[in-house]
């Protein structure tokens, strides 16, 4: 379906000063956009879980918003260094964050299912040494 | 219960002036952990918190929280209480325990879930 709207934000590594600004500009546009209550609010949760997995895991990436007339759809795709165990990383409580990110209150291995969670579909793609892309869509009823 | 009237409960500072605290109030939470509250984070909640970075604000905002609480006088970051103010949302300092506070709240007739 044709797209009504498309932005990009490059989101960098170990950035925790700014970390949650492209999720905030997500849901403000969103908002403009006229989506609301409880796609709003799972978009959001989805938008900031996965903006704080490229901060906290990421060698740095970019987070894509496309708006279609029946489905908001958010990709994550970054340039390393890719999960090494994709079925662990998908378990709550597993996580692999540093010392800093734990410090500051994340790392509860909550980021990934909490996205599944949230979206209407969920589609992780990873290649150890390569980057993983992420792929959720939200369906507007 | 509004942010006014819990705010005089727990006998709280209001570390953001400028914003309104008529709102209501409609479930109470409290953790650390930031990825936690955002799995479990409602509308309308009031979330205690010995977090004060300005990623406490990210999530409490795109939650749609009613405000934010800081039990045992704990101040806030400058830069995240600018943050919290821009963003229309509210902070309370209490010199109350977070378990106290829980308490309170709960014997309110505040609820865990909206």
């Amino acid at each position: 379906m044709e797209e009504l709207f498309s932005t990009t934000y490059p989101v960098a590594q170990a950035d925790y000063v700014t970390a949650g600004k492209a999720s905030a500009d997500i849901k403000r546009r969103l908002k403009q956009l006229g989506v609301g209550g409880d796609v709003l609010r799972r978009v959001a949760v989805a938008s900031y879980e996965v903006e704080l997995n490229l901060v906290i895991h990421s060698l740095g990436g970019e987070l894509t918003l496309t708006v279609f007339p029946d489905a908001v759809q958010l990709v994550s795709a970054d340039v390393g260094p890719g999960i090494r165990d994709l079925a662990m990383a998908m378990r709550e409580g597993y996580s692999t964050a540093n010392e800093e990110a734990r410090s500051l209150g994340f790392g509860a291995g909550m980021g990934l299912p909490n996205m599944k969670r949230n979206a209407d579909e969920f589609d992780i793609q990873s290649e150890y040494g390569k980057g993983t892309t992420i792929t959720m869509r939200f369906r507007l009823s | 219960m509004t942010v006014t009237e819990l705010k005089q409960l727990i006998n709280a500072r209001d570390m953001t002036p400028s914003v309104s605290t008529e709102r209501e109030v409609s479930c109470g939470y409290t953790c650390d952990l930031l990825s936690w509250v955002m799995a479990h984070g409602e509308e309308g909640m009031a979330w205690v918190t010995v977090q004060t970075h300005l990623n406490v604000i990210a999530v409490a905002v795109l939650a749609d929280m009613a405000c934010v609480v800081l039990p045992e006088q704990i101040d806030m970051e400058e830069e995240s209480l600018k943050k919290a103010e821009s963003e229309g949302l509210c902070v309370l300092s209490s010199p109350m325990t977070a378990y106290e506070i829980c308490g309170l709240m709960a014997s309110q007739g505040i609820p865990a879930h909206t």
